[in-house]
């Protein structure tokens, strides 16, 4: 089952055969700065509905920046956001959250002093509705409503395979089980879209496999959207349906995977050009 | 061996989820609230009970206050000891209004009072952050303080600048002033500290408790996983100092009977912050624990010399507690930074796995 | 009442303009006095990150320590020299005993440890020498005293005290000689990778322990001079403890690693607090410096979360 490798079989049809998908997230023209640094320049391209796309690009190239300014957490200086066809205005994080935008973190962003299972409850805060008076008196509603959000949560735990690090500390997992644990965390929130940042850094061979496929399922089973950036190129070969390549906060190529590896703009990026 | 869970498996979610899923747990909590609410009142004197025991809940609940703000929210504050006299100052000015008002209720309805005001200085903690939100809580421990001495108003214009608790039943008991006896006093802040204490374990572990958490321990992702923070800090701060205000009206009402300004000081405030530190930040049982570190010892080291028959000043014995509860701060924070709730874990694992090391 | 807040005050400051000149005067002094101790803080917490509570009692303890050694019979300025002795076995004690320990614990725990060290050198204060307030041994030590007047205008008048113009003139010194040893020496650059990055600057063969006891000594020197000229204007005494608290107002204009920043900081403070008490004040019953600092820093803080010398902080994740 982990043998995702050249396996072509795995890899979902990408919908961008069809052509006519639903555009579920569109970034037209978008520039950032700090101060006078340039994060991002100018820079456009879409994500469909139940693909999964791939944001490349060497160190600095603009790509934590970009999914910063997806969920919200930055505000691009320049350029629109349109989310299932809507113009967004400026917004809070927490806002993109509530209307289904879940991330993972490149440097994993867990809630270290709580466990497996609060991280991932954590994940269904904005689905859980009781007031302060309940949550007081325990007995009744609040904990009803408890324990059904715990039933989704110990399903997403079966899904990852995480059941014997229930009750233990993330502080005290292994760095390949926190990236998973955040997965799941992020899961919990029943995205739309989920945007990972760098989901296979600083793993084994193994723990890739393993990831990788979690990705796949997600994708295919919970029909969930998926935007990763990802520097393992095998990787991102063999997961993605189409890949934006950046570098210096510019877009350099965009299109399916076999295209984006044969344009010469993203050889000469990652393999530099003598001048 | 003494203490393990194998064996006993839980069959629901609602079991799992209970305060203490484990049997052992159960029967400790149950044997202490046997001993707090039948041992004790039996067997203490009143010595026993007005110096130690009362002040004692009195603090643990301040404690279990700040620790909702600073151990599960994350928020460093160091203005406990004026949100606690906001809570008093309250409650001196409901019972002279509503002389004919049930005195516990005017108690419970003062902490409104200090939550409001705990909220509004809780408002720059969207912006600021760590030692920064400390110089917010420091200016409201000092304006706090200043309010207490200049507003006459407040103490309804004694010439002392004190207030004076007035004498009220309840049920035929004299439950404030100077003739209630320490057993009446004793029962009611045992009540309402084990009362709050519970309903804040269950906010603790739902969803708002789990939001203080995510707030403290990553703020940025909290926010992206959809939590409002700075809808969740003002709820932290307003319920923080709501059970401040509660255990500062009790303070006063229960136990000192009269207070001034200087009794809601700065060095109030310092003095909950060690319980809560030492107790264990993120832990109620911590709360409890801590309090009884900073109060009783002191009170215990008082007797020593007497005991040991050597006779020392007054003075000195204070001077010499002050040393001996600096240098054990010093020395717990070494040898265990995460508070007396990390080494009883860790007491219970060791229970758990003996009579093997591992 | 609007024209008691928003006119009144002016009036009278151009009305009086000696008087405000005085004002400014004290605020001044005030500035320079909350700017030193501010200084130790700075020192410490550039180095390690933590935020030393006990900066305030280690004034009082080593002014304290130099009027005890006075006391008896040590002649001043041997006193003096004994006193720095005995800050350098502090700081040493203090890196040994309480900092090497809890090396990469949290801020907050390192706070807490240094509370505990204000706690036990407060009654370690009180057990050696005694609770009451003391005199400082300011003619002893060949410090100014008396005082000049200005003629001001026909009929205005200032005063200024000469120990408050020696201190302004050691509390420069102390900043110009801080300066050169962080800049341009070896230990100054060994501090500064360390306050950048402990492991780091382990990693290259900087001594933290080492540091660390210099940064202590150097705050103590800090605090006895700072001890020295409070007490000659006051007593020295533990309220001193209380007005420790105001540096962190100080820290909060001007940031908490910034060394002209504590200067700058704390006059700002120090001037607002005195034109605050002595305009303002009266119309809500004053006594409002014991908050004023705070509030200050407070509205401050909400224009610019960084500190006036700070860089403007962008979150990353």
């Amino acid at each position: 089952m982990n043998a995702f490798v050249a396996d072509e079989a795995l890899t979902p049809a990408g919908p961008q055969a069809s052509g006519e998908a639903e555009v579920l997230l569109r970034v037209d023209n978008v520039s950032l700065a700090f101060g006078g640094v340039k994060a991002i320049t100018d820079i456009s391209f879409d994500i469909l509905k139940g693909e999964i796309r791939a944001i490349i690009g060497p160190n600095g190239a603009g790509k934590t920046s970009m999914l910063n300014v997806i969920n919200g957490f930055y505000h691009p200086q320049e350029g629109t956001i349109t989310w299932r066809g809507k113009v967004r205005r400026k917004m809070k994080p927490y806002e993109a959250a509530s209307q289904g935008i879940a991330r993972t973190f490149q440097n994993v962003a867990l809630f270290k002093g709580m466990t497996t299972l609060d991280n991932i409850m954590s994940g269904r805060s904005l689905k859980m509705h009781r007031n302060f008076f309940w949550q007081v008196l325990w007995r009744g509603p609040a904990e009803r409503e408890e324990i059904e959000h715990r039933k989704k949560v110990e399903e997403i735990i079966d899904f990852l395979e995480i059941q014997a690090i229930r009750k233990t500390p993330v502080g005290r997992l292994p760095y390949g089980l926190q990236k998973r644990v955040e997965l799941g965390r992020a899961l919990a929130m029943e995205p739309e879209l989920l945007l990972l940042d760098e989901p296979m850094a600083g793993m084994n061979l193994e723990e890739k496999e393993d990831m990788s496929r979690f990705i796949i399922d997600v994708n295919q089973e919970f029909g969930t959207t998926i935007a990763l950036i990802e520097h393992d190129m095998g990787v991102v070969m063999d997961l993605s349906d189409r890949v934006v390549v950046l570098d210096y906060g510019k877009k350099i190529a965009d299109g399916p995977p076999e295209e984006v590896q044969a344009s010469q703009a993203v050889i000469d990026a990652y393999l530099g050009v003598s001048h | 061996m003494f203490y393990r869970e194998a064996g006993q498996f839980k069959t629901s979610y609602k079991a799992d989820q209970a305060l203490f899923p484990i049997l052992q747990d159960r029967i400790g909590m149950a044997v202490i609230l046997i001993i707090a609410f039948v041992v004790i009142p039996a067997f203490a004197n009143d010595f026993f009970l007005t110096s130690i025991m009362i002040p004692f809940l009195v603090f643990a609940l301040a404690a279990i206050g700040l620790n909702i703000l600073t151990g599960y929210c994350g928020q460093l504050s160091l203005g406990t000891g004026a949100f606690m006299g906001v809570g008093a100052y309250a409650a001196y000015k409901l019972t002279s209004i509503f002389p004919d008002a049930n005195v516990i209720v005017m108690v419970l309805v003062s902490g409104v009072f200090s939550a409001a005001i705990g909220a509004v200085f809780g408002l720059p903690s969207l912006r600021i952050k760590g030692l920064y939100l400390a110089v917010t809580t420091l200016a409201a421990q000092f304006f706090l303080e200043w309010c207490f001495i200049r507003i006459p108003w407040l103490y309804n214009y004694n010439a002392s600048g004190a207030i004076e608790v007035p004498r009220r039943e309840m049920f035929g008991f004299i439950v404030t002033g100077a003739e209630a006896l320490p057993i009446t006093r004793y029962f009611v802040v045992l009540c309402i500290t084990a009362g709050i204490a519970y309903l804040m374990a269950n906010v603790l572990r739902g969803r708002i408790g789990r939001s203080w958490m995510m707030i403290r321990d990553m703020d940025i992702a909290a926010e992206l996983m959809g939590v409002r923070p700075l809808r969740t800090k003002l709820m932290a701060f307003a319920v923080s100092s709501y059970i401040c205000g509660v255990a500062g009206a009790m303070m006063v009402f229960f136990w000192l009977n009269a207070a001034e300004p200087s009794s809601y000081s700065i060095r109030l405030s310092f003095q909950i912050l060690f319980m809560v530190i030492l107790g264990g930040l993120g832990s109620l049982g911590g709360a409890f624990m801590g309090a009884a570190f900073i109060w009783i010892l002191p009170v215990l080291l008082k007797f020593v010399p007497g005991l040991l028959g050597i006779d020392i000043a007054a003075e000195t014995v204070e001077h010499a507690t002050f040393m001996i509860v600096g240098a054990l701060i010093i020395f717990f924070l070494i040898a265990e930074p995460h508070g007396f709730a990390r080494l009883w874990q860790i007491a219970k694992q060791k229970l758990r796995v003996w009579p093997f090391p591992y | 009442m609007l024209y008691d807040i928003f006119i009144d005050p002016f009036v009278q400051m151009y009305d009086m303009p000696d008087f405000f000149l005085q004002v400014l005067w004290e605020g001044f002094v005030a500035g320079i006095l909350y700017a030193l101790i501010a200084l130790g803080f700075v020192l410490i917490f550039k180095a390690s990150g933590v935020f030393n509570f006990a900066q305030g009692i280690m004034v009082v303890f080593a002014a304290l320590t130099l009027v005890g050694f006075h006391e008896n019979g040590v002649p001043a300025y041997m006193a003096l020299v004994l006193t720095v002795f005995v800050m350098g076995i502090l700081a040493y004690g203090v890196e040994r005993i309480v900092m090497r320990p809890l090396v990469n614990q949290p801020e907050i725990i390192l706070l807490m440890a240094t509370i505990g060290l204000t706690y036990f050198l407060v009654g370690f204060g009180e057990f050696v020498f005694g609770g009451e307030p003391k005199q400082m041994i300011t003619e002893e030590l060949g410090l100014p005293t008396g005082s000049t007047a200005f003629e001001i205008g026909e009929r205005g008048l200032i005063i200024l005290q000469h120990i408050d113009i020696a201190a302004a003139v050691i509390a420069v010194i102390m900043v110009t000689a801080l300066g050169i040893f962080f800049n341009k020496t070896r230990i100054g650059r060994a501090l500064r990778a360390v306050a950048d990055d402990h492991q780091a600057a382990l990693s290259v063969g900087i001594s933290l322990n080492q540091i660390w006891a210099i940064v202590w000594f150097a705050a103590g020197l800090v605090a006895l001079a700072t001890g020295i000229m409070w007490g000659a204007r006051s007593d020295v005494s533990f309220a001193l403890e209380i007005v420790a608290f105001k540096a962190l107002p100080v820290l909060i204009l001007g940031g908490f690693t910034s060394i002209p920043g504590a200067i700058v900081g704390g006059l700002i403070i120090g001037f607002g607090e005195k034109i605050g008490e002595l305009y303002w004040g009266g119309l809500v019953g004053g006594g409002v410096e014991s908050w004023l600092a705070y509030i200050i820093a407070l509205v401050f803080l909400l224009f610019r979360p960084q500190g006036l010398f700070g860089e403007r902080i962008i979150e990353r994740i």
